[in-house]
């Protein structure tokens, strides 16, 4: 008999792990994990920003165990996550203090403190560099030696300027009257993992899983946007790669004093205002053109994301029926990547009773069908 | 006092605001505004203390321009729209002594499931277009309890036939329909559950004339019928010669002229009135 | 049994708070209590709301069942029931009568559940109004005014169209004249053993983070109309190959070398002791 499709299954499951790790290893070489924290940041600060956990090494083990699927390697960290208690929480960290590494405007040439370049990707020519396949420790180690030599005579011409605390452009804008102030917002944030979401949502719950989305899911809606599908023109005002410093309170003390707290590390992360100019309506129809701001952060160095993220925040401020990327519901339920993966392969499990149900609906539907056109001929 | 006396519908001071006010317009007390629009926040008075009573069996014509505040006073009647204050009593809900607006969102729901009838000018605000021409009908009934599938369909069966859609078509989705039938069949799921309220907010605005005038015919045959109470909002001061007994003219929100239907025509006091008269003439 | 991660997985504040979540449930049948939903070492979709909940609830004297789609074996089962043993070290069993919990997907056991057991269902769709109204905040609303046409309206646009209601697994249930509730995709069969049952019966949906429950002795009842009355799936004339029954769930099969259609009980434990029964009577 062919009842054997579901069954057997605990064989069948040891019988697939074991194929799964042999695929994994059939070449016959191990990747060490720190071979992958040293050459595949990409990947590692993807994982990182769409788990949100900030662990290189956790990543690297993730990514290794998954064979590099970032997808899997998400599930890994999210899953492991779960298991981990909420012992601290850090104080407000202030973006102003990022230690600088990178930092672009598109909106001003000349923005105070300068364009900083930093490393990126942007102005690499995308031609394969057929040098890497022979690229090796020794080879690197020389390169590095040369490159030290070279900053440091650049750090003693000491021109850069104080790199941990630049001016931000928004900041400028709001000084010649082109951005409306705001006032600092000291509610006590949401935690969407720790609480389910509910609409309308605070503008906190929205970054946090804005966030956390998949990459490209963030960035597919946010491209939709511009392109035509949503109601905004956004420029990107400020784009700064860094680090930026986390503190504890001391747990002990009551009111956390800024110099009772302890410092336990900084971390990478993108951060990008974007400008949206909107039209507002002044006195007797007259129009005025004001700029509002779109806010994207994510952990690591995630730039496209971040940006995407700052348009789809804007967006979900401004709640449009005529687009899906302006409903909040549409864009944070969907852009989730252990949610929409999860969903879409759980159709790979049996779907058998439902299926019976569904036959018998079905030949029921059509008895009573032939039963009416029999009445009819009748 | 007769049952006849006691109005249908009565409604108090109604206010409606869209924004927060502020010391300029002086809040609710209307400092300096123009037309019905703060200049200085944003804030629009839609409505501005509109009071007025509905009795049995009568037509009431609300006419004004655009932005009048007519179509806000209408999704504030079906609480489709929260008022900002103000009363409303309706006869059948608890002898129309409890003011609705301050009710819970379930006895406005029952209200509005047993009580009233609502027409939308924009069809897709009143039907269901992905659902049966009879699906969109029994929902009415439904909501109003119904539970036997048999009755709804003869319901809606006779409430088509009643508004002039081929029963062949009722199971069709009125997406597939014109314009006017759709009006038709928003008017067929109003009258359902014979609501002793029908509210119709510019049902033929948009409409061919052809199709208007038999939009309008079939309103007034079925309000002959049926002694239905009908608040009727429109900008076309023709529609409301046709079908209105009484009629209140309102302008920036406010209530600015009431009376006979007949009496406004031809002997309109306001100055805003005369031009809307005259231009019909 | 894996030492690195707490007793059942998660963190005891994690627990603590889906069993919280849990409580209110019980305490206002059908209702969709939102929770935390955490992320799982099973995919979202897999049954990671069952599986919260069967870990927050289970302690070392427990023992575990779990089904998919009727059956013991299936690989989901397996592998769900391997995760709550290797991190808890409880009893399984395959017996439904021996289990204090029992987690299943798409099935409601044949034999009769008793007072002392937990059934924990997972649900993909706890929503039963989501296909009349998209937006979680209406349908939130419509549950609070207990405004429930949508789902009626569904059901009457099915007769108008098929002649029936032409609903398959997952026919919305009426918990104690209050809330209308999703009761999983188990088969319209299994509706009427929701209703007054002995057991306590949880529901948990992970990705859409939702708990509901019914509490022994709750009036479940299938939505009808007065004329058009709730039908369960028949199988008229037809009986288990293995064990005779022509009262339970079949499976529809196809002999893979003769072409033929047979049938089979889809509750493949409730089965097998069927047969073992009538093989020891038969010994007699």
């Amino acid at each position: 008999m062919g009842y054997v499709a579901v069954k057997g299954g605990t064989k069948a499951i040891e019988e697939s792990i074991k194929r799964l790790k042999y695929e994994r290893v059939k070449k016959g070489t191990a990747i060490e994990l720190h071979k992958i924290e040293a050459g595949m940041r990409g990947l590692i600060d993807q994982v990182m920003s769409e788990s949100s956990l900030y662990d290189q090494t956790l990543a690297a083990l993730a990514i290794k165990q998954a064979e590099g699927n970032p997808e899997e390697a998400v599930f890994l960290l999210r899953a492991y996550r779960s298991t981990l208690p909420r012992k601290h929480v850090s104080r407000v960290i202030s973006s102003e203090n990022m230690k600088v590494e990178r930092r672009i405007s598109a909106s001003f040439k000349d923005v105070p403190g300068g364009q900083i370049l930093g490393a990126t990707t942007d102005y690499t020519h995308r031609l394969l560099d057929s040098e890497l396949e022979q690229e090796s420790d020794i080879s690197i180690q020389d390169w590095l030696r040369a490159f030290q030599d070279e900053n440091h005579s650049i750090e003693n011409q000491d021109h850069m300027g104080d790199l941990n605390h630049l001016p931000k452009v928004l900041d400028y804008l709001r000084s010649e009257g082109l951005l409306a102030g705001c006032e600092n917002n000291d509610l006590q944030p949401g935690d969407v993992t720790r609480k389910s979401l509910e609409f309308p949502s605070m503008r906190s719950e929205r970054l946090q899983i804005l966030t956390r989305g998949q990459t490209g899911a963030v960035t597919s809606l946010a491209y939709a946007v511009i392109r035509g599908y949503g109601a905004l023109h956004p420029t990107v005002g400020e784009l700064r790669v860094g680090q930026l410093p986390v503190h504890l309170d001391h747990p002990l003390l009551d009111e956390g004093q800024e110099e009772d707290s302890y410092y336990i590390g900084d971390f990478t992360a993108t951060e990008v205002e974007m400008l949206i100019p909107l039209t507002v309506e002044k006195d007797q129809g007259k129009k005025e053109i004001e700029f509002e701001v779109g806010y994207g952060m994510c952990m690591g160095q995630n730039e496209t994301k971040a940006i995407a993220m700052g348009i789809l925040d804007n967006c979900l401020e401004k709640p449009n029926k005529e687009f899906p990327s302006h409903n909040e519901e549409f864009v944070l339920y969907h852009i989730d990547s252990v949610e929409s993966t999860g969903f879409i392969s759980h159709l790979k499990m049996p779907h058998y009773v439902t299926f019976q149900s569904k036959l018998d609906s079905i030949r029921k539907s059509k008895d009573k069908t032939t039963e009416q056109e029999v009445g009819l001929h009748e | 006092m007769s049952v006849l006396e006691v109005p249908v519908l009565s409604v108090k001071q109604l206010n409606k605001q869209y924004g927060n006010g502020c010391s300029t317009c002086n809040y609710m007390k209307l400092g300096k505004v123009t037309k019905n629009y703060c200049h200085e926040c944003g804030t629009v008075y839609a409505c501005r203390g509109v009071t007025f009573d509905l009795h049995h069996g009568e037509v009431l014509g609300i006419v004004g321009e655009s932005g009048s505040g007519k179509s806000t006073l209408m999704k504030s009647l079906y609480f489709d729209e929260e008022v900002t204050d103000g009363d409303m009593y309706v006869a059948g809900f608890e002898d129309g002594k409890k003011n609705l607006f301050m009710e819970s969102a379930q006895k406005k729901r029952f209200v509005r499931n047993h009580l009233m009838g609502k027409v939308y000018q924009n069809p897709i605000l009143g039907l269901k277009m992905n659902f049966s021409s009879i699906g969109n009908i029994a929902e009415k009934l439904i909501s109003a309890g119904n539970r036997h599938v048999g009755s709804m369909e003869t319901r809606g069966a006779e409430l088509l036939e009643a508004v002039n859609i081929p029963i062949h078509r009722m199971k069709e989705e009125p997406r597939n329909f014109s314009g006017g039938m759709q009006q038709r069949v928003q008017i067929a799921k109003a009258l359902s559950n014979n609501p002793p309220i029908l509210l119709l907010d510019e049902v033929t605005t948009g409409l061919d004339l052809s199709v208007q005038a038999s939009v309008l015919d079939l309103i007034k045959g079925l309000q002959r019928d049926l002694n239905i109470s009908i608040v009727l909002v429109s900008h076309d001061l023709g529609v409301i010669r046709m079908l209105a007994d009484r009629t209140l003219v309102m302008l920036e929100g406010k209530v600015i002229e009431q009376g006979l239907t007949d009496q406004i025509l031809e002997d309109p006091q306001h100055s805003y009135t005369q031009q809307l008269v005259h231009s019909l003439l | 049994m894996n030492k690195t991660y707490n007793f059942a997985f998660f963190d005891e504040g994690s627990k603590r708070e889906i069993r919280r979540a849990t409580l209110k449930a019980i305490a206002i049948p059908g209702y969709q209590v939102p929770f935390a939903s955490r992320e799982m070492p099973i995919g979202r979709g897999w049954g990671t709301g069952g599986l919260q909940l069967t870990l927050s609830l289970i302690g070392k004297d427990d023992v575990l069942k779990v089904i998919d789609q009727g059956s013991d074996e299936s690989v989901n089962a397996v592998n769900i029931k391997k995760l709550v043993s290797d991190t808890t070290g409880v009893r399984t069993t395959e017996s439904t009568a021996d289990a204090s919990l029992i987690q299943s997907r798409h099935r409601v056991p044949e034999v009769p559940l008793q007072r002392d057991q937990i059934l924990i269902l997972q649900v993909p769709l706890p929503e039963p109004l989501r296909n009349f109204e998209p937006s979680e905040q209406e349908t939130k609303k419509l549950h609070a005014e207990r405004e429930y046409s949508g789902a009626w309206l569904m059901l009457f646009e099915q007769i108008m169209k098929y002649g029936i209601m032409a609903t398959d697994a997952d026919h919305p249930v009426m918990v104690h004249d209050r809330y209308v509730m999703a009761p999983s995709p188990i088969p319209r069969f299994d509706n009427a053993k929701l209703d007054d049952s002995e057991a306590l019966i949880l529901l948990g949906a992970g990705r859409e983070k939702k708990v509901y429950a019914l509490p022994p002795y709750t009036n479940v009842s299938s939505l009808a109309f007065d004329d058009y009355a709730f039908e369960i799936e028949s199988f008229t004339n037809h009986a288990c190959i293995l064990c005779g029954s022509n009262d339970l769930f079949l499976d529809e099969l196809v002999d893979g070398e003769s072409g033929e259609t047979y049938f089979q009980c889809n509750d493949t434990s409730n089965c097998l002791e069927m047969v073992n029964q009538k093989q020891i009577s038969g010994v007699k």
